[in-house]
Parts: structure tokens; C-alpha cells; sequence
């Protein structure tokens, strides 16, 4: 349990958006869109002294210009915060700057490209028939709960080789690191303590018991001196395949449903069209994003002209990139099989999302299956969809009905 | 046939978005990290020129080149 002293007072409500952002308030929660433009039209960097003084960029090219900029803004801090304790546990490497950044990285990849993905496909599509077998004789079901949450769960416990029950543990300690962790310092740190230790336990048995899975790949992987990774290297790492990997792809293919749900027009042509979801599948990232990450500031220096200086956090806001009309025409509009597309959802520069491809496939198929069995669905009006707040945004309550409406 | 555009591939900016290997794998392959690369000399064969444009209009990374001959 929590000690209520680590407990950040709670946010007042924000009135003057351009100078006082707070992507933890409600509203933005809820709808951020319409505040993106609004700030966008203010600056292509704001500010606001929340969070002990954190800038947004609201542009494409202002997202860009600090991706790409690794000598003046670093990844240490990932996630912006009420309170920036000592950094502890690192979880390289999405929390390395370079130099150290790209070997970490290169021992990722290549679990995690296109051709590993086939492979993983045939499992992923079975988990998606599994949770729909559980619900679909009831007309109805709310879609985060009962299928979204679960597919990247079991789908990156498969990969790692541990036991997909296991779950509910994962979602657990995601929500305390990702959600409560932005005000709560002990939910944090409690998430984490018990996540290494499970981790630590499966490398322990590994040691004397290797396995071909994604932990034993990380154990057996050697630097560039022919060394074995530290054991905090590997659990590290095995941190954040599962924080990074999990409820960003459930709120993707949330927000993806929740979009088909409230979209006939869509829905029909996918049903259709079904060699339209590669770009479909890009479209509904573009538009509904679900990873903000952050930096921090380490030198003073200036971005699409507006001065920014060290000791800040960075909101780096993929979301408000790609619904950027300077770059995407019509961004506010859902365009299912628009042609020209570099969205930024999974980054932009050496931070790239290591498991974009994973992602992409999930997507793919949760999709794919569901509107092969469910072709039909809608919002349930008697429900609610409620979303999640602050570094990653997609439904984590979806009620749908089945079949036409009548 | 052998038509007159050519792409490549710029390995420093490739951060292996992999978007062009999904939209034209006839023209594009990855290494085994996911980075990419164009196939053979980048020779797009005349079949192929709107799909060489839809990969290069789709990297995020702005990093394949197309040139006409």
C-alpha cells in the first residue's frame, strides 16, 4: 500500500491551457485534442511550471527537432512527474543516451523484426479467437477488459517465455509505474520492486535451466568486449519489454475499436477492403497515438525558435505531432486508407520504438480477428468509455453491443 | 521492364521504421537488426515506380532517396 505522505496533492484544475498546461487534468484526459490546437496556435513550444517546469512541443517539426536532438535534451527521465527522485532503475535502452544507447538497442532488435513477428502471428491470432470465444455469445462485452488489455499481455509473456496467467500481474504493476507512479513516488517504486523480483526469479531458474525464449536470448547476449550483460542490464531491459510493451498496444487497438465502433463507414470498408488495413492500421495510429514520452533538458538551446532551458522536463507529445495540420492534411480526420503518412507514433530518431513491429502485428490481427467474428458492433449508450490519464492514452473501459442496430 | 527511377536507402538516417518493407518488399529488405536497404542496385523496375514513391512518402525518417535517371 502507498504512503499517503508520497502522495503529490492533487493538481488544481487548469484554466489558462497555454501557460499552464497539465496532460494529467481531466479534461485532457478525456479529449485532448481540441487543447493541442489550442496550443499549437499559441506556440510551437509552451510551458508550464507544473511538474517542477516542463516544456511541450506542440509541432511536427518541434517533436522532431528535440528527437533528434540527443546532445541537448536526454532520455535518463522518461516520464514526465510530479517529483524527480535519484534515478535508480534504468531501463536501457530507453532510458540511454548515447553512447551507451546504441549497443543496448542492438541487442533488441533483432527479436523483434518483421520476419520474428511472422513467426509469433499464429499464436497471436489464437489469443484473439481465445478471448473472443468468451464473449461474443453474449452480444456484448466491454472490449478493454475482456479482449484489448489481454492480447499484448499474453502475446509478450509468450515471447518472453513465461506463464501468460501471469498477466493480471504484469497489468498491476503497469498501471503503478505508468499511471499512479506520475504522483505517487512508493506505487512506483512498489510496482517496480516486485516486477524485478519476479524478473530476477526467471533469470535465477535460467541459469541452471536455459530456455530458447526472449530472457534467455537477453542472458546469453555478450557486448562488444564478448562480456555477459550485468544481471540488472538484462532485468532492465526485461522492465521495459513489459512496461513498453503492454498497455501501449492494448490502448492502440482500444482506440482502434473505439474508432470502427463509432464509424460504420470505416467498419464496412475494412469488412470489404480487408488489403486496406496496412494503411488502415498506420491511419488509426497516426490519429489516436498512444505514446506521449518525455526528456529532459541538459544544455540551453532553442527549438523552432523558442529558447528552452536546462533543469526542465520535455512532454514529448507523438499524439499532438501527428495531428498536426502543417504536416498531415485533414489531421483531424480519420482518413482509413490515407496514402502519404510518416506518423511519429512510434518516434522519431535512435529511440524508435523497438517493438514497433510487434505493435503493428497486434494491431493487425486483434483487428483482423475480431471483425472477421464481429463485423458489427457499436458503442454500448448505456456504458461508458473512460480513458486513461497521462503518458499513455487509449480506452480502459470500452462497452460495445454486437450486431446491427436495430 | 527497366524503368528510370532509383532509390536509396540512407543508412545513417534508417532507424528501421520498417514502413518501406511493408508498402514495396520487392524493393526493400531489412538486416538483421530491422534496418533497411534497397534490393540489389535499387533499380526500380517500371511496375514497381508508384510503389518506390508511396514507401519513400511514408518514412518518417525522410530517409530513402528516389532519382530519376
Amino acid at each position: 500500500m502507498s504512503d499517503s505522505a508520497s502522495i503529490m496533492p492533487e493538481h488544481p484544475p487548469v484554466t489558462d491551457w497555454v501557460n499552464d498546461f497539465d496532460h494529467t487534468d481531466p479534461t485532457w484526459t478525456e479529449n485532448p485534442f481540441p487543447i493541442w490546437e489550442k496550443l499549437r496556435a499559441a506556440s510551437p513550444v509552451v510551458h508550464t511550471e507544473r511538474f517542477l517546469g516542463c516544456y511541450m512541443p506542440t509541432t511536427y517539426q518541434a517533436v522532431k527537432e528535440i528527437s533528434y536532438d540527443t546532445d541537448h535534451f536526454s532520455s535518463r527521465r522518461v516520464i514526465v512527474r510530479d517529483v524527480r527522485p535519484e534515478i535508480t532503475a534504468r531501463a536501457p535502452p530507453i532510458t540511454s543516451d548515447p553512447p551507451e544507447h546504441k549497443p543496448a538497442k542492438q541487442l533488441l532488435l533483432p527479436p523483434f523484426t518483421p520476419d520474428a513477428m511472422k513467426k509469433l502471428e499464429p499464436r497471436v491470432r489464437a489469443i484473439c479467437n481465445e478471448l473472443i470465444d468468451e464473449f461474443i455469445a453474449d452480444g456484448k462485452c466491454d472490449a478493454a477488459a475482456r479482449y484489448t488489455k489481454h492480447i499484448p499481455v499474453r502475446a509478450i509473456a509468450h515471447m518472453l517465455g513465461i506463464p501468460e496467467k501471469d498477466g493480471d500481474l504484469f497489468i498491476k504493476w503497469i498501471h503503478g509505474i505508468l499511471e499512479l507512479g506520475i504522483k505517487d513516488d512508493n506505487a512506483l517504486m512498489e510496482a517496480v520492486r516486485e516486477m524485478t523480483g519476479y524478473f530476477a526469479g526467471h533469470i535465477e531458474q535460467r541459469k541452471t535451466n536455459p530456455t530458447d525464449d526472449l530472457i534467455s536470448t537477453l542472458m546469453n547476449a555478450r557486448d562488444k568486449d564478448g562480456n555477459p550483460l550485468a544481471d540488472e542490464h538484462v532485468l532492465g531491459s526485461l522492465r521495459l519489454l513489459l512496461i513498453a510493451g503492454i498497455d501501449t498496444t492494448w490502448s492502440a487497438i482500444g482506440s482502434s475499436l473505439w474508432h470502427l465502433a463509432k464509424t460504420p463507414a470505416d467498419r464496412e470498408r475494412l469488412v470489404a477492403e480487408p488489403e486496406l488495413m496496412p494503411l488502415a492500421v498506420e491511419e488509426l495510429l497516426r490519429a489516436y497515438s498512444p505514446v506521449t514520452m518525455a526528456r529532459e533538458v541538459m544544455k540551453e538551446t532553442t527549438i523552432s525558435g523558442c529558447p528552452v532551458k536546462a533543469g526542465n522536463m520535455v512532454l514529448l507529445s507523438f499524439p499532438a505531432a501527428n495531428r498536426d495540420p502543417a504536416m498531415f492534411p485533414d489531421a483531424d480526420k480519420v482518413v482509413i486508407d490515407r496514402k502519404e503518412n510518416r506518423h511519429a507514433a512510434f518516434g522519431l530518431g535512435i529511440h524508435r520504438c523497438v517493438g514497433s513491429n510487434l505493435a503493428r502485428m497486434e494491431m493487425t490481427v486483434a483487428i483482423e480477428e475480431w471483425l472477421k467474428r464481429i463485423p458489427d458492433f457499436r458503442l454500448d449508450p448505456a456504458g461508458k468509455v473512460t480513458w486513461s490519464e497521462g503518458t499513455v492514452r487509449g480506452p480502459r473501459q470500452l462497452p460495445m453491443l454486437f450486431g446491427k442496430a436495430s | 521492364m527497366a524503368g528510370k527511377l532509383k532509390i536509396r536507402v540512407d543508412q545513417d538516417k534508417c532507424q528501421g521504421h520498417a514502413r518501406c518493407k511493408s508498402l514495396a518488399p520487392e524493393l526493400f529488405d531489412l538486416d538483421e537488426f530491422g534496418n533497411a536497404h534497397e534490393v540489389g542496385d535499387g533499380s526500380v523496375p517500371e511496375a514497381l515506380e508508384d510503389k518506390a514513391w508511396l514507401a519513400q512518402s511514408n518514412c518518417p525518417e525522410i530517409a530513402i532517396e528516389v532519382t530519376e535517371e
